[in-house]
């Protein structure tokens, strides 16, 4: 369960737009059932009164939303950030991608948040509300007369169970308590899994995954990182536009050029396998390159500082050579 | 009416598959289901229903249409397709058969679709009757009854039992041909569970969602409502609900060259996409406010507009489940249609 | 077994003649490989041209239902497929299907009216299949208008088609302008609405109208004040399309289709669709 509230958060927005502070709140909007939230604008006190909300279901990443929602604005934007959402935030700072001065950041406190398909699996199917109790999440089917209690544990994503931090970058004002950097979140574990596959077995693996993929581009049009304003995969004129692939090899193709153009610059948001209504774990393609980066060329974690030169586009005469990169075991 | 034990399901599919290629719903490694070709071990899935719809089997993501040499200023044509053997897909849902009929309305009406035409020729539907609906189900919406007798054979899953009603002249054959495994039994006998199902549909949180304020005479009523702002400020643009979903049938046609030949492909295409409508001369849909309306106002209004009234949207809910930021058509039309009354 | 897939799958067809008409607009002429007309059109119909590999993309047919021999299209230079034409030589080979989309009503409304026709740039291309075939069926329609305006002479298509052939017919007027004032013109100049007004045609015929969005917007305006009637104007449209026959989806202002229920819309049935083209 959030230690944030909805009424902490609904009380600083509404104060701050009344003060002239922001004309407008970026925040969740209430949906059918518990945990389809809609990230959404907000301008008016009562709008967010009757509207606003907050739970466990919160996991949307904000930070894009900010490029082209700060365009078309006058004032600033106030935007509640989870400490994941401000390295994005940051990152697309660093590449110019967001005006700082039209947002106001509020940063809140993460306990991590919940998967809907993980309590899915536990509860069954049919779920017509959710509440967030301390003991857990009270689930209500329409098969069960009670309510079934799913522990915040079973029920957090993925993401959230090896969060690299709860310790925001940046921020304006904060909500709740500051947290540390979590360098024991194990979050290379799956990746480490795989290193040690046979090149056959993992190619086994990946082929086995993507080709689920149904070529929606969820994962790319969420993803912070993928701010192109015209992607090269749909733009006629680059010769390499594709909606469909006309070769299961190029559908690999696609998630992997996509891992390499992200590379050095995604914070790891998880955004990508959140979204993937295959289930996916594209995360895993992201999260080799940041590992291999880190042995490469040391720690390096994007979004962290505003500014930092990533160790992709800064050359140093210290850098190793390609050949070691090739000739290293458990590509 | 005929039954079967729920233990010999696995003898009628290697029966059903020994004749012709039998597809159905199988669990991958994450516990969702997508159709796959039966084989020797593939266990029919208990989910509700699969990720991608069953549209994939007349209207493929991908499909080749022709092929072309190219050689000089010479053109060679070759009609690369050929749809000429029979299969089966079996556990379809109610709402995705009647996805279907939305589909032939677009693709049978003349001129024929040929490709299509030929698969739905060949195609035998099997549907299954929704013993457990989810909470995003609102095919009542659209008339469309969890219960009820669709495709070409229904089926009916008990406790230990399956309930076998062959619909059409195909499917009396596919009943034939499993005979072995199945018995005669009384008209009657899957009332149980159909009463049973329609006492969990009542139950349904989305249940008295209503389309009555929605059809073909409504284009002005609704294209120019504010609301469609903060109805598409969120999306994304992504392709989620329109390839998800069983009823969007908008298609791209696009040549591949191999360095042989080329290629002509159709492949699945979406409106939210910006260069769905983008020519060298300008862009009538200029935002995503355009295209997110366009593909609510062809749901709900163009294509009624159409096709006698028919939605082109049979309430599975998959978009429900699928869409990343969680906006979809009942949001549309509980905002949309709920102050149309007023 | 081959079953045979129609509509989809094109016709080959064969370049014969090439005319470059303006410095970016040229009149491609196309047979079957067997030298015939590749199929029967109607006036303002359209057909999907192809290079494999370039791409598909609709045209609408230039030369009148009455030619029997050959098929033509004057394209102009804007996109990918088009600039692809522009390089190619005769004895090129295309692929061709067609025809698609609702004519203009020829036969059945234009029949014993005065015509107007109203073109700007290239949306002459259009008009020419209409303009010659009620030129070949001369005794069914009234007197026959013909406004063009463009930017220059030399983008003026048609020009020698228009002064010798058409200005010389009875009861024809060609009356043309270009939007600016070059050495080699002594005709009148300004914009094709100015013109309009400035002619100031009666209203006892029927107007159709074709060029660039802002061309009929205002070409439209300037109708209206001479006291035209929306019942009495046509257009086309032009939209994005991929399968010509209503079902690729892309296509559509609001419940209409533009390859087959248009590209020739009356303005009185446009303003019953949605502001979306």
């Amino acid at each position: 369960m959030q230690r944030i509230t909805r009424e902490m958060l609904t009380s600083k927005a509404i104060s701050l737009l009344n003060d002239g502070t922001v004309s407008a709140v970026l925040g969740w909007r209430e949906g059918e059932f518990s945990y389809d939230l809609t990230p959404s604008l907000f301008y008016t006190a009562e709008d967010i009164e009757q509207n606003f909300v907050f739970n466990d279901f919160c996991g949307a990443n904000f930070s894009k939303y900010l490029v082209t929602k700060t365009l078309g604005i006058e004032g600033k934007i106030l935007a509640f950030l989870k400490p994941c959402d401000t390295y994005s935030f940051n990152q697309l700072l660093t590449e110019h991608r967001i005006d700082r001065s039209k947002v106001y950041v509020v940063g809140i406190s993460c306990d991590g948040m919940a998967d809907i398909s993980k309590i899915r699996a536990i509860t069954g199917d049919g779920i017509s509300s959710i509440s967030c109790e301390p003991d857990g999440l009270k689930v209500q089917t329409i098969y069960d007369d009670e309510p079934k209690t799913v522990s915040y544990e079973d029920a957090m994503a993925e993401r959230c169970i090896c969060c690299k931090s709860k310790k925001h970058v940046c921020y304006d004002e904060l909500i709740g308590e500051e947290g540390e950097e979590n360098p024991d979140c194990n979050r290379f574990g799956k990746v480490a899994e795989l290193e040690a596959m046979t090149p056959d077995e993992r190619f086994a693996f990946w082929r086995g995954e993507l080709s689920r993929c149904i070529r929606c581009n969820a994962c790319r049009d969420v993803c912070p990182a993928c701010t192109c304003e015209k992607c090269v995969f749909n733009n006629p004129n680059s010769g390499a536009e594709n909606k469909a692939p006309a070769t299961s090899f190029e559908e690999q193709m696609f998630h992997i050029i996509r891992a390499f153009h992200v590379a050095g610059r995604c914070t790891d948001c998880g955004e990508c396998s959140r979204v993937c209504p295959q289930h996916i774990p594209l995360h895993l393609l992201n999260r080799k390159f940041i590992k291999d980066i880190n042995t490469f060329y040391g720690e390096y974690q994007a979004g962290k500082e505003v500014g930092s030169r990533a160790p992709l586009v800064d050359y140093t005469t210290g850098d190793l050579e390609p050949g070691q990169v090739f000739e290293r075991e458990g590509m | 009416m005929r039954k079967s034990l729920l233990t010999s399901v696995d003898s009628i599919f290697s029966k059903i598959s020994e004749s012709m290629a039998l597809f159905l719903p199988v669990d991958d490694p994450t516990g969702r289901a997508n159709y796959t070709r039966w084989e020797e071990g593939k266990k029919w899935s208990e989910a509700l229903n699969t990720v991608k719809s069953p549209k994939d089997f007349f209207f493929p993501q991908v499909e080749d249409l022709m092929k072309f040499k190219v050689s000089g200023k010479n053109i060679e044509l070759k009609n690369t397709a050929k749809i000429d053997e029979d299969f089966v897909v079996f556990g379809v849902r109610p709402c995705d058969v009647r996805s279907f009929d939305v589909l032939d309305n677009v693709f049978l009406s003349e001129p024929r679709d040929g490709y299509y035409a030929a698969r739905r020729k060949h195609g035998i539907i099997v549907s299954v009757a929704c013993s457990k609906p989810s909470e995003t189900c609102f095919c009542h919406t659209f008339g469309i009854d969890p219960a009820g007798e669709y495709g070409d054979v229904t089926v009916w899953k008990g406790e230990n039992e399956l309930f076998w009603k062959a619909n059409t002249e195909k499917g009396e054959k596919v009943m034939e041909l499993i005979s072995e495994f199945t018995e005669s039994c009384d008209d009657n006998a899957a009332d149980d569970i159909k009463a049973k199902i329609e006492k969990i549909a009542e139950k349904l949180p989305l249940r008295n969602l209503s389309a009555e304020n929605f059809g073909g005479d409504k284009t002005d009523e609704y294209f120019d409502r504010p609301e469609w702002k903060s109805l598409s400020e969120s999306c994304l643009g992504c392709g989620t609900c329109t390839f998800v979903c069983p009823t969007c049938q908008c298609y791209d046609i696009k040549d591949f060259n191999t360095g042989k030949d080329v290629i002509r492909f159709r492949c699945w295409d979406s409106c939210m996409y910006s260069e769905f409508t983008q020519m060298s001369a300008g862009q009538p849909r200029l935002t995503q406010l355009e295209r997110f309306r366009q593909r609510f106002m062809h749901k709900l209004v163009y294509y009624p507009a159409n096709y006698d009234g028919m939605f082109s949207c049979v309430g599975c809910g998959r978009c429900l489940k699928s869409c990343p930021i969680h906006m979809n058509i009942v949001k549309v039309m509980k905002t949309l249609g709920g102050k149309a009354d007023e | 077994m081959s079953e045979i897939f129609e509509p989809l799958v094109p016709k080959l067809g064969v370049i014969t003649e090439i005319r470059a008409e303006t410095p970016d607009i040229k009149t491609f002429r196309v047979v079957t490989p067997d030298g015939e007309k590749p199929f029967e059109h109607k006036p303002g119909q359209c057909a999907m041209l192809s290079i494999p590999g370039v791409g598909e993309a609709m045209f609408s047919i230039t030369s009148s239902p009455t030619v029997k021999e050959y098929m033509e299209f004057s394209i102009k230079k804007c996109g990918c497929v088009t600039e692809w034409l522009h390089q190619a030589e005769p004895g090129q080979m295309v692929t061709i299907r067609g025809p698609y989309g609702k004519p203009f009503p020829v036969d059945t409304e234009f029949v014993g009216k005065n015509l107007l026709f109203i073109a700007g740039g290239v949306g002459l291309a259009p008009l020419h299949s209409v303009i010659n075939y009620c030129r070949a069926n001369r005794d069914k329609y009234g007197r026959i208008d013909v406004v063009v305006g463009s930017r220059t002479k030399s983008d003026t298509l048609d020009y020698d088609e228009m002064v010798n052939e058409w200005a010389k017919e009875d009861n024809f007027g060609l009356h043309l302008t270009t939007d600016r004032s070059t050495p080699d013109w002594d005709g009148h100049v300004g914009f094709l609405p100015a013109f309009l007004t400035e002619i100031g045609f009666d209203t006892d015929r029927i107007a159709i109208l074709c060029g660039p969005p802002i061309a009929i917007k205002l070409s439209l305006a300037a109708l209206y004040e001479l006291g035209f009637d929306k019942t009495q104007v046509y257009t086309t449209l032009e939209m994005r399309m991929k399968c010509g026959i209503g079902k690729c989806g892309r296509c559509n202002v609001g419940t209409k289709y533009v390859c087959k229920d248009g590209p020739v819309f009356r303005f009185d049935e446009l303003d019953e669709l949605p502001d979306e083209y």
